[in-house]
Formats: C-alpha cells, sequence, structure tokens
C-alpha cells in the first residue's frame, strides 16, 4: 500500500469499524426476524437507535458513583476498539508482535469487566443480580475460551503471535474443531446472545447490567456491543479459520468465513432458551472443560508425532 | 425538525406499565410483537426497563396501590418521550369509574407530575393492535 493510502486507512478505520458493527447489528436482528418469520426492521435501524439514544437526557441514580458510572462505557469501547485496531493491523498490514494473542484475550475481558464496574456503581438492586451473573459468567467462560487457545498455541507449534497463527487454520484437525466449537458458545457469552444472556435477561431482571443506563451512555454501550460483534467473530476467523487476506478471492473467502460465524452465532441465538447461571457454569465448567482436555491431549499427541489432522 | 425528534420517531422504544389494568390490554400489547404485526419494522421495541424507554405504553385506571410506582416510573423515564394511554381504563376510568379504588385518570396523574407531558390516547376494551400502531404513528408525527 502506497503512503497516502495507508494513512487514509488507519484514518478511517475506526468509523468503518463502527459503521461494520452497526451493520452486523443489523444482520442480527433481520435474520432473528427472518427466522422468526417476521420482516425485521431496515438497514439504518441500529443507526437510528444510536442517534436517538444520543439525543436523550442522561439521567445519574442518586446512589450512583457517578465517575466511575460514566467512566465504564468508555472504558468498554476503548478496549474493544483496541482489539479490533489489532486485528486490522495483522489483516491489512501484516505487523504483529510476539505474544500479542495473550493481549488480544486481555482485551477480549475489558468488556465484561466494563460492564460490571458499571453496574455494580449503579447503586441498583437489579444491576447488583446482573452484575454477580456477568462476572460468574466471566469465570465459567475465561477457563474454557483460554484453555481452546491453547490447543491453538499447541497446534502451530508454540506461535505467540497472531500474525503467524492467522497462516494457519487449526480447526481443520480434531482438536482444533473441538476448540473452535467451544470458543464459538464462549463468544457467544461474550456477547451476550439468548442462551447465555443471563446478565441482561430483560424478562426477570429487567436490563440486568445496563438497567440503570440512559441516554448517550447507553449509546455507548450499544456501540461496543456493536463492535464487539465485528471484533470477536473476527478474531475467531484469525485464530482457528485462517484469518482473511486484504485481496482477491481471499477477502471474499475471508468475509465468508466470517459470515459463517455470525450466522451460527445467530442460529444458535434463536433456537435456544436462556439457561440458569449454574446451568451455564456447569456447561462450560464441566462439558467444555472435558473437551478441551480431550483436545489438549489429542494436540499434543498430533504435534509429538507429526499427525496433522488429530 | 430537529435530528433528535427525526430519529426519535425511527426508533420509539416502549416500556409497558401496567397501572391496574385487567390484564387484556396487556396481551393485546404483546400481540404487538408478534410475527402478525411485527412493530420493529417500524423501529418499535419494548424494552425493560423506564431508562432505556422513549415511550410509556400505560394500561389500567390508575389504582390507589398504581399510582406512586406511575408516577416514580414517568419520573425514570429518560424525556423527551410520551405517554400512550392504552384503552378505555387509562383514558377515562372505563368500567371501573368511580371505583372504591380508583384514583385515576390517569392523563391527570401524569399532569400533576409534569404539566408539559404529551399524552396519546388509544380508546378500546380493549383496542385493537391496528388501532395501537395507528395511535403511534399518528401521535409521532404529531410530534
Ligand atoms: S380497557 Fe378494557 S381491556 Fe383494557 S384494562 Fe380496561 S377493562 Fe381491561
Amino acid at each position: 500500500m502506497s503512503v497516502p493510502l495507508n494513512i487514509l486507512f488507519w484514518v478511517v478505520v475506526i468509523p468503518g469499524t463502527v459503521i461494520l458493527g452497526l451493520v452486523a447489528c443489523w444482520i442480527v436482528r433481520k435474520v432473528s426476524a427472518l427466522v422468526q418469520w417476521r420482516v425485521g426492521p431496515p438497514l439504518c435501524q441500529p443507526l437510528y437507535d444510536i442517534m436517538k439514544l444520543m439525543g436523550k437526557e442522561i439521567l445519574v441514580p442518586q446512589d450512583a458513583q457517578r465517575t466511575v458510572f460514566m467512566a465504564a462505557p468508555l472504558v468498554g469501547l476503548a478496549g474493544v476498539l483496541l482489539l479490533s485496531m489489532m486485528l486490522w493491523r495483522i489483516t491489512v498490514a501484516q505487523t504483529a508482535f510476539i505474544g500479542d494473542i495473550i493481549v488480544a484475550i486481555y482485551l477480549m475481558v475489558l468488556p465484561s469487566l466494563a460492564l460490571i464496574l458499571g453496574s455494580s456503581a449503579s447503586g441498583s438492586p437489579h444491576a447488583a443480580i446482573g452484575t454477580s451473573r456477568e462476572m460468574k459468567l466471566v469465570m465459567g467462560y475465561e477457563l474454557s475460551l483460554v484453555l481452546a487457545f491453547i490447543v491453538v498455541i499447541i497446534k502451530t507449534g508454540g506461535q505467540l503471535d497472531l500474525a503467524t497463527i492467522a497462516q494457519q487454520a487449526p480447526a481443520l484437525s480434531i482438536s482444533g474443531m473441538l476448540a473452535f466449537l467451544v470458543a464459538l458458545l464462549c463468544v457467544q457469552a461474550k456477547l451476550g446472545f439468548v442462551p447465555f444472556d443471563i446478565a441482561e435477561a430483560e424478562t426477570e431482571v429487567a436490563g440486568g447490567v445496563l438497567i440503570e443506563y440512559s441516554g448517550a451512555l447507553l449509546a455507548v454501550w450499544k456501540v461496543m456491543h456493536a463492535v464487539m460483534l465485528v471484533a470477536l467473530p473476527l478474531f475467531l476467523v484469525t485464530v482457528f479459520l485462517g484469518g482473511f487476506g486484504t485481496t482477491g478471492w481471499s477477502l471474499v473467502w475471508g468475509i465468508g468465513k466470517y459470515v459463517l460465524i455470525v450466522v451460527l452465532l445467530i442460529l444458535i441465538k434463536n433456537t435456544n432458551p436462556r439457561v440458569r447461571i449454574d446451568q451455564a457454569m456447569k456447561f462450560f465448567w464441566f462439558y467444555c472443560g472435558i473437551a478441551l482436555v480431550a483436545a489438549i491431549i489429542l494436540a499434543t499427541i498430533g504435534s509429538y508425532y507429526g499427525i496433522g489432522w488429530l | 425538525m430537529s435530528w433528535k425528534i427525526w430519529s426519535l420517531k425511527k426508533s420509539p422504544w416502549v416500556f409497558h406499565v401496567n397501572a391496574g389494568a385487567c390484564n387484556n390490554c396487556d396481551i393485546e400489547i404483546v400481540n404487538l410483537l408478534t410475527p402478525k404485526f411485527d412493530v420493529e419494522r417500524l423501529g418499535i421495541k419494548l424494552v425493560g426497563s423506564p431508562r432505556h424507554a422513549d415511550a410509556l405504553l400505560v394500561t389500567g385506571v390508575g389504582t390507589r396501590q398504581a399510582v406512586p410506582r406511575l408516577k416514580e416510573v414517568y419520573r425514570q423515564t429518560a424525556k423527551p418521550c410520551v405517554v400512550f394511554l392504552v384503552g378505555a381504563c387509562s383514558c377515562g376510568t372505563g368500567i371501573f369509574h368511580e371505583g372504591y379504588h380508583v384514583e385515576g385518570p390517569v392523563d391527570k396523574i401524569i399532569r400533576e407530575e409534569d404539566p408539559n407531558a404529551i399524552i396519546a390516547y388509544v380508546p378500546g376494551c380493549p383496542p385493537k393492535p391496528e388501532a395501537m400502531i395507528s395511535g403511534i404513528v399518528k401521535a409521532l408525527s404529531a410530534l
């Protein structure tokens, strides 16, 4: 890429990511609507929602810890934007540093952490229930997610930088496939999609963690969620499915992989009822744990004897 | 028209308040979200917290027990917001007129809280979902 083009790219990449995220939000709502035999919202609906929220009054509860309450959404948004920037850097500029997969894992926890901070600062009992559920959920899936990435690291022969991992596709083996499926479910929980939307459960805790947020602050949460819809599937594509390029067929193929993951997430979302928090913990620690231990053993045997498909 | 009002019309999120209804109006409201009427295509979404809402759908007469809660919910709603009175009960007091438990009509209660509240009436016992959609559209185009 020539220098001016390069600069232009890095200028538009953040607004571009946000716009992509809003489009992904629309895809989620539209496909859900189609599954339920409805028409669904128009393309610009997420944008209208954000605009409207920006124009509304911000209410801060009397008992809230003001600074934390106001800062938490911004922290979460900054975290996911940074994560998506890292992924764009790897796909577009092909530059990476050793150990960036670990940085990415940390950045992926930041939105949930911000959510926990913000909702516990709001001083509402509903938000407190939501917070405790979110905390337990984070502890549940985080272990599985890290184990799934360890499988990838073993499969790729101890690589710790994403650009090298993105050259290979670990999901094309038994252990890699197991790890990919578990990671997909973890991303489902990270996004707060239906079987794991325990922390936001609108019918029981009335929005849970987000209950006290209104106006522009709620808009920031919505934008954060939209960017997560871009960044997390993209991260899965990079780690498990061999990343995607910027030219010709590799770009089309990459977009295909991204859409595949998003549609899988939406289908899981629309065909499952919400689970209880103890069921979710049991699922992640027990069932996913066993699957991942098996995957790690298979991957170790595979890499020791040089069998690619294990 | 400012962009605030324009975008509010494009995505009114509603919160449902039962101020002592017989539950029939509430069932009709839930009907709105079914595939047959699908209000999401107009951007309307049912939300779980009044802080997220742009419109309150109030059903019922406003009983003595419900009135303080109704006022609290109105105070908690982020302004600008619209109040929809759904059903004969909340528009007047309907079949519960002069009942021992009635403190409403609801519009009077909301006006006590905020004299400049924007209130729209959707009569019927219960109103049809079509009537509610038409009421919402009319009220929003009058903004
Ligand atoms: S208007 Fe009719 S249906 Fe609605 S709450 Fe009153 S009595 Fe029930």
